[in-house]
């Protein structure tokens, strides 16, 4: 039995631990805002936070959120940052097929949170690790740079 | 995929009132009564629903997959409709040959004809209900229809007495349905031509877009399958015993195409099936190489082919001042869609019932059926999201084998391919190999110009086209059979090579290599005439205004001819295709260690009127992505039968620090709309290419680009 919290709920959870965390998130809890689309940590579709950590839920076992704060695209607009995020996702049109987003936006959030105002290079180190195939770069770069002015970030 | 059909004017509307007081109109497309796919109607036939609250809600039949078709169809019903655009929802719509697309006569969304096909038929559907409410109002007001306009959802009369639609509904239901709605001038247009917000980015934000990866059924198992390794290979047999002990497993099923593990949930699955020991027949496929097909494709060429175009006689024009002679090369690709193909189907006593995001719901309802031994018309198609598209989810494997699946297990089974089931799965853009001979004239004007194209046929292998008396696949040969050029003589031939891979539909289809080879090929030609590559091209435009005057705006835009910085060269490229024309200058340096950065693309692009213009922005910069990722890094290669890639880590694709700028400048356009899903993406590579000659002197003849032959010595 595995205990953690996940979007604020509190969560007992009889899985293998060695289940990666996305396939928890997904099949068993059935919160499917997170995306599978490699398996294999290259993509960042399945991306979420763990005590406001960005991980790739794809290939990070259960195990390893035990005990910690899991937070999804579900619940990021409880976060004052993820709040913004979305506004500013949402204000630019940014999706087109929208699948990757998810992945997308809670990269973003962590990027914001840890630095209000991030630089191109930054923003690029950040979000890399992002895969977008129907190619939303520019538009992700410009929402992540309202949300940082709407944060009071200045460069 | 193209237009084939000619929509009749014999269409008509039908009205009834729906419950809750509601106004439903319905519209009969002209045509779809002819399919075999069609035979079976389904109610509502409806595309249009006013509530009694005033919700317009549009019913879409086509698939969305980034490319704004649930944003767009619901514009042209709203326009005519002189719909309040807050007040406007969007429902997908079941399969029923009322949303057949009238271009090609199934309900499905491919080859960027979503508004081409429905520009008309919706804007009538919206104007029929438009005169409704009109009538009625008229009607409650002992007033002439005539002395009445009407304005975001609500009918005014010159008097200043106002009527909202929501108020008009019942009464609208019982007017007679006008037979030939009268449209707007496009002078009118108040919603198309305008950047209005797609309905779908709420859903796609905050999580709760459901795609087809999304599905949960009661007691669903989710099951992972594995494929023969070579295409035509067959399971001999195979050991389970390992599968069967991971905790989830419940079944272990062979079926024609392989063997699948089923469990709760995807990681069980998964983990059975990478535990399943089996012995592979890898069939007739088991030496196929890339390096084999690539001589194959290469030799093919040096041999006269089925002539798809020829004028003058390029044997008899004058004495050339110069010959000039290459061979291109683009190699298979996939799509690599974001969301892996999955399918959750459901067998059930007489009746399938599918969710998927599929491009093709109309012909999988006809496949499914024959599967699962039940009448088409019990095929109920659920069409999700789609996570990415580019052609490929225009294909039945994934809902074939989860029908399947679900009949064998008698249960409802999520299918879902793994990242590399999904890049070894086949269907790939077909390899190619074109083989050009220029004859010039003293001033480098072209007087004859000849290509070669071979390459496997898509309309052959797409399992519902075959090839024409002449042996041409339209397919192989667009973007060099409607080369636009000023040219006396010209021969296009193809020769059908088939190594034994599966092809199909990418994004752009057969331009997507074929205008790589014909683009460059035309500055090839500049070069030697010691001419500008843009000048070059306009001169032999003279003809084509279209094309002239997207190449114009997009060298100006471009700045073409004005400084660089250090390193930094152009390329320029024109492309016409799914009736849109698009030029792209593109802005790349190449590195000492042969390292290829684009820094800028400006793109122009003519398709007529627009819908939507922020969406064919959007869209003509995700092709210049998907181009772009295929110029740079797409290649599907054989070894041993083999497919050699797997993940994005030995298929990678464009990330966000190579992102160049781009700007899309749209040319204002009075003619009938174009595609826009896919023509922004055939000219990315023949401009890259071309600065990258300009950059280096070093022409790229073979995709992917290699940059060991672009390191400097």
């Amino acid at each position: 039995m595995i205990s953690l919290t996940v979007n604020g709920k509190n969560k007992r959870l009889d899985v293998d631990p060695e289940t990666p965390l996305l396939w928890v998130l997904r099949d068993t809890l059935g919160i499917t805002g997170t995306k599978f689309g490699c398996g294999a940590q290259l993509c960042g579709a399945c991306t979420v936070h763990i005590d406001g950590q960005p991980i790739r839920s794809c290939g990070t076992p259960l195990s390893a959120a035990a005990g910690k704060h899991v937070l999804t695209v579900e619940a990021l607009h409880y976060t004052r940052v993820g709040k913004v995020v979305l506004k500013a996702w949402l204000e630019n049109d940014v999706p087109q097929c929208g699948y990757c987003q998810s992945g997308q936006i809670m990269s973003a959030a962590a990027l914001l949170t840890g630095n209000k105002a991030p630089s191109d290079a930054e923003i690029d180190a950040a979000m890399s690790g992002n895969i977008c195939r129907c190619g939303t770069y520019n538009q992700i770069r410009a929402a992540i740079k309202d949300a940082s002015a709407a944060l009071g970030g200045r460069r | 995929m193209k237009a084939q059909f000619k929509p009749s004017r014999r269409s008509f509307l039908k009205a009834s009132a729906a419950t809750g007081g509601g106004l439903v109109i319905g519209f009969a497309l002209p045509g779809a009564g002819r399919l075999a796919e069609a035979a079976q109607s389904f109610s509502p036939n409806a595309y249009l629903r006013i509530a009694g609250n005033g919700r317009v809600t549009v019913v879409c039949g086509l698939s969305e997959m980034g490319q704004g078709v649930l944003t767009a169809i619901p514009m042209l019903v709203a326009e005519e409709l002189d719909a309040d655009w807050s007040k406007v929802r969007v429902e997908q719509a079941p399969v029923d040959k009322a949303f057949a697309n009238p271009m090609f006569g199934i309900q499905a969304t491919g080859g960027s004809a979503s508004v081409r096909g429905f520009w008309e038929p919706m804007r009538k559907a919206g104007a029929a209900a438009r005169e409704m409410l009109v009538a009625a109002a008229a009607a409650s007001w002992k007033a002439k229809p005539a002395d009445c306009r009407t304005h975001k959802g609500v009918v005014i009369h010159k008097s200043g007495r106002r009527a909202s639609y929501a108020r008009l509904v019942a009464s609208a239901a019982r007017q007679p349905v006008p037979a030939n709605p009268k449209l707007k001038d496009p002078g009118e247009f108040a919603i198309l031509g305008h950047d209005l917000k797609r309905l779908d980015t709420p859903p796609k934000v905050n999580g709760s877009a459901k795609f087809g990866l999304d599905v949960r059924l009661p007691g669903m198992l989710t099951a992972v399958l594995a494929r023969p390794p070579v295409l035509g290979g067959k399971a001999l047999s195979f050991d389970d015993s390992k599968a069967r002990a991971v905790p989830g497993v419940k079944q272990v099923l062979q079926t024609p195409h392989g063997v699948a593990v089923l469990a709760e949930g995807y990681w069980a699955a998964k983990k059975g099936r990478d535990a399943l020991a089996i012995k592979w027949d890898d069939g007739p496929s088991a030496g196929l190489s890339s390096d084999d097909i690539s001589k194959r494709l290469t030799e093919a060429t040096a041999l006269p082919g089925k002539v798809g175009r020829n004028e003058g006689n390029i044997l008899t024009a004058p004495v050339p001042a110069k010959t000039l002679e290459a061979v291109y090369e683009a190699p298979y690709l996939a799509h690599a869609c974001m969301e892996p193909m999955n399918c959750t189907a459901w067998v059930k006593p007489g009746e399938v019932e599918i969710w998927a995001g599929t491009q093709s719901q109309g012909p999988t309802q006809g496949i499914l059926g024959q599967v699962a031994s039940v009448d088409p018309g019990k095929v109920k198609v659920h069409t999700m999201y789609l996570g990415g598209g580019f052609g490929r989810r225009f294909a039945p494997d994934f809902t074939i084998d989860a029908t399947i699946l679900s009949k064998m297990s008698g249960k409802p089974v999520k299918l879902v391919y793994s990242r590399e089931d999904d890049t070894r799965a086949y269907y790939y853009r077909p390899a190619s190999v074109a083989r050009f001979k220029v004859w010039l004239d003293a001033t480098g004007n072209p007087l004859s110009f000849s290509a070669r194209v071979a390459s496997p046929s898509i309309m052959e292998g797409s399992g519902f086209m075959k090839l024409p008396p002449n042996g041409v696949d339209k397919f192989a040969l667009e973007g060099v059979q409607d080369l636009p050029y000023d040219i006396p003589n010209l021969r296009v031939e193809y020769s059908r090579q088939e190594p034994g891979v599966q092809v199909w539909f990418w994004r752009s289809v057969g331009h997507s290599q074929n205008i790589f080879f014909s683009e460059s090929m035309i500055d090839e030609m500049a070069h030697a005439a010691g001419k500008d590559p843009f000048e070059y091209r306009r001169a032999l435009l003279g003809k084509q205004p279209r094309y002239k005057s997207v190449l114009e705006l997009a060298a100006e835009k471009a700045g073409w001819g004005a400084p660089l910085p250090a390193g930094v060269q152009r390329g320029i490229a024109v492309a016409q295709s799914f009736g849109s024309y698009v030029a792209e200058v593109v802005e790349a340096s190449v590195a000492d260690d042969g390292q290829v950065k684009v820094q800028r693309v400006v793109a122009a692009v003519d398709c007529g009127m627009t819908v939507n213009p922020e969406i064919i922005r959007r869209q003509i910069e995700s092709a210049i992505v998907y181009g772009l990722s295929a110029a740079l890094y797409g290649r599907i290669t054989f070894k041993d039968g083999k497919v050699e890639q797997g993940n994005f880590d030995s298929y990678p694709v464009l990330r966000m620090n190579e992102m160049p700028i781009v700007e899309v400048h749209i040319v204002p356009s009075s003619e009938k709309p174009g595609g826009i899903g896919e023509p922004g993406l055939p000219a990315l590579a023949p401009a890259l290419t071309g600065a990258i000659f300009a950059a280096t002197g070093k022409r790229v003849r073979r995709l992917p680009i290699d940059p060991g032959m672009l390191k400097k010595a």
